[in-house]
Formats: C-alpha cells, sequence, structure tokens
C-alpha cells in the first residue's frame, strides 16, 4: 500500500469506527460547533448527519453551507496523544430531506443508527448531505495528510 | 509494602517486582553465598516516579515520532537521549524521595555503592541481553544514590533496550525496572567466571583482573583468563593479560589507574584462587540449575558473589542483524581516545596521501585495458576505504554521544541537546570550503562588472584575483561538476563553480554562526564548573574529544569525498572514450560497474506522483537546527538537481551528502529524510543556523519542488503549504 492508499485506507477506517463527529458552522461569523450522528459512503464522498429544523445549527447551515466535521479515536486517557488520530472532513452541506436521492442516504444511515429511525422519521427533522471536498487526517501526534475529493 | 526489600525481603515478594538480578541475589545469599549488603527497590517505585511524573505518555510520544522500523541508529539514539534527560529532569515526588532517602540511609548508611538495573525483561529475554541498562559505580550518599536511580530506570529505554524492544517485550504501559542498590566491596581482584565454555562443554572459564571488576566488563582492561575442566575443576591452560591498568574507585565514581610493577608481573589470582572462583561459579549452577555466567571480587580471602546470570548462546542470530554492532558503537573514553589517535595520526594522513596519488595520475595516457585495471582498482580503493569508515570512523561519532551524556548528567538541562552549543564552531573542511566560495561571492557582489561577465559566461575577462581564487578553490576541491551534474557526467570545467558563486552572490552575507558565540562560552564555563580539581582535567578531555569527534562527522567524508571524486575522473575518461566509439568491451564492463554503484544510490528516492489525490499537509521529524522558515522546496532526487538549486530555497533530500554541503549556504531550510541529530546534514545546518528537521519519513516523495513549505526547526515538523508555486 503506497502512502496515498495508507491515508485514504486510515480515514475510511476511522469513519467507519465512529459514529459521532463535531460539526463546525458559524452564524455572522460567529463559530459553533455541536455533536451529530453521522454515516459516511463508502467512496468518501459524503457524509450524513440529521438535525431538527430549529437548532441553531440548522439556522447557520442555511446562513452557510460551508462546513467541517471532526471525527477523531480519543478515548479520553492520556494515551490519546500518541494514540488518538482525527480526521476533519471539509465540505458543503446540502439539505436533501425531500429528495428521492434521500431514500437510500437514509438507509446507510439507520444501518448505522438504528436507533435514530423515529428521530429521522420525524416531520421536523431535516436530513443532511455533507458533500466533502477534502479530508484532513491527523496522526501521531503532528502529521497532517491531506485526500482531495473528485469535485 | 513500600517497595524497599532487603535481601530476606526480596524471597518473600518473588521475582516479579524485583527483577532477575535481585531475586538470584537474594537467593545466593540464603544458601551461603557471601553477597554483599544489598537493597532493592521494586518496580513499583518505578511506576510511582514514572506515574506521578507524567512520564508515560512522553515516553510514548518520544517512541510514536514515527514507525520504529524506520528508525536509523542514530535516531533510536536519539529518541533514548531524549527520554534518559526526561527522567534526569522531571522532579522526583517529595514523598518518594524521603522514603527512599530513609530507608538507603538506614540500610546503607554512607557507605559506597554500585546501583544496578534489574528489569524483568531482562531474565524473559535470557541474559544475551545483558548491557542493555545502565549500572553506576561508587556513589555514596542517599542523593547521589537517587540520582543515579533515575539513570537507572531511565535505562530502561536506553538506545540499546530499544534495539532489543521486541525480544524484551519492551511496552510503555507494562514494562518497569527494578533497580539494585548494592553496596561496593572494595575487591582488589576481580572478574568473571563462565560454569561453561560456549566453545567447549566440558570446560569453564575465569577471567580475571587487578582492581575493581568495571574494567574487565566495559572492556577497559584485558583479564588474565584460565580455561578449567568442569569435572576435576583443574586449570586447563592460562593466558596472561598484558597487564598495565586497573579499575579503582575515584571522587565521584571509577577510574584508570596504572598498576603497581609487582602487580604488572603478578596474576590477579593464584591457582588455588582460580579453583576458588570456579567452585563458587559451578555452586552457582547448582543453585540455579543451569550454567553460569558468575561476577565475582576477592576482597581479602573473602570471596564474594556479585552476580549471577545464566549463559545463553547468543552470537550466532541473523547475520543481517547489525544489532550487535550498533551495541559495539557504545565506546568507553580510553577507548574513543585510543582511536582519535588511529584517525588523526594514521588513517586521515594515509587517505589524503591516497587521494593526492591518485590525482597525479595521468589516465589520458593510459590504453583501454589499463584504463579498466585503474577502473577496479579505484573501486577496490573505494571500498577498503568504505569499510574502514564503518570500522572506524562512525564508532567514533560515539564521542559526541559520550559527552552528551555526561554534560545532561551533570547539568541537566532542559534542552537535551544543549550540549552541542559547545561543539559548534569547529573548524570544518566543508566550512572553509564554503568560505572560500563565500570569498569569491562576495568579490562578484562588490563588483556588478563581474558578475556581468560571468553571467555572460566571459570568464577569461574575469580579473587576476578572482580567477587566481577559483583556479586555487578548483585545485583544493575538484570543480564540484560530479556532484551538481551528476556523478557520471562530470563537465570538468570552472561552470559549475561559477554558477554556485554567482547564486551565492545574490544573497546577503550570513552572519548567523557568531550567534552562539558567548552563549556556548557560558554554557563552558558552567559545564567545567560542576568538576573539582582532579576530575576538571577529565571534563576538558571529554569535551575536546568530542569536539575531534563532531569535526570529523564532516572531514571524514570529505576526504572520502575526494578518493571517490577520482574514481569518478577514471570513469569519466572511460564514457568519453565510449561515445568517442575509441572505448571496448573490457572498458564498457569496468564501466559498468562504477555506473551500477551510482545507479543504486540514486535509486532510493522515486520521483514524487504528483497527479496523486492525497498530499502531505505536515510531516514530522526530528528538530535538528532550530528556527524556522517557510520558502519553496527544491527536491533532490539526484546530484543534477542541486544545479537548479536557488538562494533562499529550502533543501529536501535523502540525506545531505557531504559532498553537497556547499549548496546549504544557500538554503533557507533543511529537510531531511535520514535522521538524528548527528547526522552530517544536522551538523552543517547548524553550523549555519539554518532551521533543519531530519527524520522525515518519504520526505522526499511527500513533498515536491515547488511546494511552500515552512520548516519548524524548534519542533521538528514540516508544513506543506496547499499553494504551490512553479519550480
Amino acid at each position: 500500500m503506497d502512502s496515498a492508499e495508507k491515508t485514504r485506507h486510515r480515514i475510511a477506517e476511522l469513519l467507519v469506527a465512529q459514529r459521532l463527529a463535531v460539526l463546525s458552522t458559524h452564524h455572522g461569523g460567529e463559530p459553533y460547533a455541536s455533536l451529530v450522528g453521522f454515516a459516511v459512503e463508502p467512496d468518501l464522498s459524503r457524509i450524513y448527519f440529521a438535525t431538527p429544523e430549529t437548532t441553531r445549527k440548522y439556522r447557520n447551515l442555511r446562513e452557510d453551507p460551508r462546513a467541517a466535521l471532526l471525527v477523531d479515536s480519543r478515548t479520553h486517557q492520556e494515551a490519546d496523544f500518541h494514540r488518538a488520530a482525527a480526521v476533519t472532513a471539509v465540505g458543503r452541506a446540502v439539505d436533501i430531506g425531500t429528495e428521492s436521492a434521500a431514500a437510500s442516504a437514509k438507509v446507510l444511515y439507520l444501518s448505522r443508527h438504528p436507533y435514530l429511525a423515529d428521530f429521522l422519521r420525524a416531520p421536523t427533522t431535516r436530513f443532511i448531505e455533507l458533500v466533502v471536498t477534502r479530508y484532513l487526517l491527523v496522526e501521531n501526534f503532528q502529521g497532517v495528510m491531506e485526500l482531495r475529493m473528485q469535485p | 509494602m513500600n517497595g524497599i526489600l532487603s535481601l530476606a525481603q526480596i524471597l518473600e515478594s518473588g521475582p516479579q517486582k524485583v527483577g532477575g538480578k535481585a531475586y538470584t541475589l537474594a537467593l545466593a545469599e540464603k544458601n551461603g553465598f557471601w553477597v554483599p549488603e544489598t537493597v532493592c527497590l521494586t518496580t513499583d517505585l518505578y511506576d510511582e516516579f514514572v506515574g506521578e511524573g507524567g512520564l508515560r505518555e512522553r515516553i510514548q510520544l518520544e517512541l510514536h515520532r514515527k514507525p520504529f522500523e524506520q528508525m536509523r541508529w542514530e535516531e533510536i539514539w536519539d529518541c533514548a537521549l531524549r527520554i534518559r534527560n526526561r527522567f534526569l529532569t522531571t522532579p522526583m515526588p517529595e514523598a518518594l524521595k524521603a522514603r527512599l532517602t530513609e530507608a538507603i540511609t538506614s540500610c546503607l548508611s554512607d557507605r559506597a555503592v554500585v546501583v544496578r538495573s534489574s528489569a524483568p525483561e531482562e531474565d524473559t529475554a535470557a541474559a544475551s541481553f545483558a548491557g542493555l541498562h545502565e549500572s553506576v559505580v561508587n556513589v555514596t550518599g542517599p542523593e547521589a544514590i537517587l540520582e543515579a536511580v533515575r539513570r537507572v530506570w531511565a535505562s530502561l529505554w536506553s538506545d540499546a533496550a530499544l534495539l532489543y524492544r521486541q525480544e524484551l517485550g519492551l511496552d510503555v504501559e507494562t514494562s518497569a525496572m527494578a533497580v539494585v542498590v548494592q553496596e561496593i566491596v572494595v575487591g582488589d581482584r576481580s572478574g568473571i567466571a563462565f560454569t561453561r565454555d560456549l566453545n567447549d562443554p566440558d570446560r569453564g572459564v575465569v577471567e580475571a583482573v587487578h582492581g575493581l571488576n568495571a574494567g574487565l566488563v566495559d572492556g577497559a582492561v584485558e583479564p588474565d583468563r584460565w580455561r578449567v575442566d568442569r569435572a576435576t575443576g583443574g586449570i586447563v591452560s592460562h593466558a596472561a593479560a598484558t597487564r598495565d591498568q586497573k579499575t579503582a574507585g575515584s571522587k565521584t565514581g571509577i577510574e584508570l589507574v596504572d598498576l603497581h610493577p609487582s602487580e604488572r608481573t603478578r596474576p590477579p589470582l593464584a591457582e588455588e584462587d582460580v579453583g576458588a572462583v570456579f567452585s563458587l561459579a559451578m555452586a552457582a549452577e547448582a543453585l540455579f540449575g543451569r550454567p553460569q555466567d558468575v561476577e565475582w571480587t576477592f576482597s581479602g580471602d573473602r570471596l564474594y558473589l556479585l552476580q549471577s546470570r545464566p549463559i545463553t548462546t547468543g552470537g550466532e542470530g541473523d547475520k543481517k542483524d547489525r544489532r550487535a554492532w550498533y551495541l559495539s558503537l557504545h565506546r568507553s573514553f580510553e577507548n574513543l581516545v585510543s582511536l582519535r589517535k588511529r584517525i588523526e595520526e594514521k588513517h586521515i594522513p594515509e587517505m589524503i596521501e591516497e587521494a593526492a596519488s591518485l590525482a597525479s595520475a595521468n589516465l589520458a595516457v593510459l590504453s583501454n585495458d589499463e584504463l579498466a585495471s585503474e577502473i577496479l582498482r579505484r573501486l577496490e580503493i573505494n571500498t577498503r576505504w568504505a569499510n574502514l569508515y564503518w570500522e572506524e570512523f562512525i564508532p567514533f561519532a560515539h564521542g559526541i554521544r559520550l559527552f552528551g551524556q555526561t554534560y545532561n548528567d551533570v547539568v541537566r538541562p532542559e534542552d537535551p541537546y544543549e550540549f552541542m552549543h559547545l561543539l559548534g564552531q569547529t573548524p570544518m573542511l566543508s566550512l572553509e570550503r564554503n568560505r572560500l566560495l563565500e570569498k569569491m561571492a562576495d568579490a562578484v557582489r562588490r563588483d556588478p562588472a563581474l558578475a556581468d561577465r560571468l553571467r555572460k559566461g566571459r570568464l577569461d575577462e574575469a580579473d587576476p584575483d578572482f580567477l587566481q581564487n577559483l583556479n586555487s578553490f578548483i585545485d583544493q576541491y575538484g570543480d564540484l561538476s560530479c556532484p551538481v551534474t551528476g556523478a557520471v557526467q562530470c563537465s570538468q570545467g570552472p561552470e559549475a563553480v561559477v554558477r554556485l558563486v554567482l547564486e551565492l552572490s545574490t544573497r546577503k552575507e550570513r552572519g548567523g554562526a557568531q550567534r552562539t558565540r558567548t552563549d556556548a562560552d557560558a554554557k563552558k564555563a558552567a559545564f567545567f564548573d560542576r568538576f573539582d580539581g582532579e576530575e576538571r582535567p577529565r571534563a576538558e578531555a571529554l569535551l575536546d574529544l568530542a569536539r575531534a569527534s563532531y569535526r570529523l562527522r564532516d572531514d571524514d567524508n570529505m576526504h572520502i569525498g575526494r578518493i571517490e571524486a577520482r574514481l569518478l575522473d577514471a570513469a569519466n575518461e572511460a564514457q568519453l572514450r565510449i561515445e568517442n566509439q575509441q572505448g571496448d568491451q573490457r572498458l564498457a564492463e569496468a564501466l559498468a560497474l562504477v555506473d551500477r554503484r551510482q545507479t543504486v544510490s540514486s535509486a532510493k528516492s522515486a520521483e514524487t506522483t504528483s497527479a496523486s489525490a492525497v498530499h502531505a499537509r505536515q510531516l514530522t521529524g526530528q528538530p535538528a537546527g532550530p528556527g524556522i522558515w517557510q520558502g519553496l522546496a527544491r527536491v533532490i532526487h539526484k546530484d543534477g538537481d542541486l544545479n537548479r538549486f536557488r538562494q533562499g530555497e529550502i533543501l529536501v533530500c535523502d540525506a545531505v551528502d557531504p559532498n553537497m554541503t556547499f549548496v546549504v549556504p544557500l538554503a533557507a531550510g533543511i529537510v531531511e529524510r535520514r535522521g538524528g541529530m548527528l547526522i552530517h546534514g544536522a551538523i552543517i545546518a547548524r553550523e549555519y543556523g539554518i532551521p533543519c528537521v531530519t527524520g522525515v519519513a518519504d520526505a522526499t516523495s511527500l513533498i515536491a519542488t515547488g511546494d511552500r513549505v515552512t520548516v519548524d526547526g524548534y519542533l521538528g515538523i514540516v508544513t506543506i503549504s496547499s499553494e504551490r508555486s512553479v519550480g
């Protein structure tokens, strides 16, 4: 495996192993971070999450769809400093709640988070797709690799 | 249990937390052997120190800088050095200190002791890994003993132990070190004994020296050697040593002293003593149930067992396993002094003579057959010097390490590389070469007309002073065309030097190198202040040795480079003849041998695939030259790439080849795949005050020429911007 394949593999591994991500948005330049349950397409092109439409994160995304998601393997132990890895996905959020494409994405999402079925069905829940432009993988405390996604 | 055990308590606790060395001694004492007064500090105390000091994660971070299998021995040494310094500078928790002080005072009062490692891992890996951890000999008083204990704890992560980490099962989470603090029995005759000779199962071996046995164990003192019949205990043979020195206790440790004339002529042991020692060893074998390797000492008529461990076969292993060679790089001060003498008085003069004699040959008059033979002869000469380089020159680099370790022991600096300040500003050949280049660049800077003529290739119109400097440079150091253009296409003319001088002239004069002078002088004074009276000349001699070692890290490469250049001369001559259809089969075959060497060395770094969707954004290595700078990368895949090097660029390469250090003054930063503080590139970067990061895995494939990179020489981080410039 060359370093490019290795990077892609590590990113996929981390995204599949974790269920929660930190979503970063802003409102008029005011930063905001929130935790979301997510699922990722096997080709890494898209990441899905759901949010009630009354939330601050949803309002922020409507104002500016640019967003970042942080997924990491922290265990909240000292050893995280040498062991933990983190992936930041950067992209553009699209509300796909009513689109037909959402059906297969929702299946994927529910296979990852079956306990969220009721939440997802609620009329006020919005289903969001983050179209990823690039990933940044941080490992070994300070090593950073970037994976650029095809537009 | 408070973690501090007497010999009797050790047996109650079992071997788990005390390590094999302590357990064996306790068992021996119980069975009637004379054993020095001993206290064991269990692994619980190590855990307490490491846990409270937050050291565990610091060790992890050091060990995870890059995959272990990618580390070179220099990097492993650096890694161990940083960990060791952390152990030395982390404060001892007050409660632990109080407990230890009380226990040591009550058990050993103010008797001199030896502080030894007793790592549980040592046993599982068997005794073939003896010597991986530190022992501190002749320490007195609780304060000094506690300092020695830190050093022994730290040596759980010594470079030698890290090399054998798999066999030892070293694991930051679970590994720990117990320590044996043992009263020194001031033996007048000491040594070791093997109950079974590895080469002859019916014999055993007794080795003995006058004085303490530290000198025998570290190889500084040659022992008398007896082979003994296992069945009868009778002496089979005796090989006498050239007895001239012995190890004796000094004020702050041990030292080598000359033997009294009567000791020189007398073997350390009389025949009946040899028998007594061998009986002691055989009794240990009977007790522990396996052939033993025993350390002993005679104090008057009383024979003490100092330690006993099982003999393992060792030694055979994989021929490709270079670790034993790495371990052999740990040299004593005395060994290094004699190595220095050989290098300075024999090898270097011979290399200079060899290079000069090769240079004087007129290759043009040789027939094809003679030229082919000459190429083979020069290849052989190169190989011979390259081998000597590994055998003698590289081990001499340990002088820097020995000094660094002593400096860190006595000064306890926050920065484990502070000692390097005392080694800098050493006159070095490659710096001298660069100074001559700088002088020519300065002339060009001051004379725009000269610069213009040189740029237009009108060298013959340059002023005579400049030409004289240029010719004298080429006489001394060659025309640099080989390293600049790629080794087998040397242009053999002044163009490469002129181009370099023009490039250098576009840069402002560098002030850098004086920056640390006053600082270094103050640090040197502070270092020497730690030694009184009789110890001070030895500290001075150690610094002098380290400076020689530092200088030689550079100079030896220059000397080797000159010999290699003469091989390339012959190859060029052959190449020319073949291109002009004047060559023949034999010449082509000889040339192919040289060519192949070149391809092998330059094939290491593959060209980067720029189409990849994956890009490195931040790479980590080791901080090797302090400072931070941003610039455009120039990645050197082959020597010819040097030709395009521009002032202010960041030099990215596999390793700074000593023959290419002349571009270093042009570089604003250096990034190397090869790692370590003592590698050539790092040393030169420090001399010029250029930010430098070494040990960056895949540096030349992950960074592309034209990438905007920031070299952080403080943290050892290289950041690559996503915006690229066309290089």
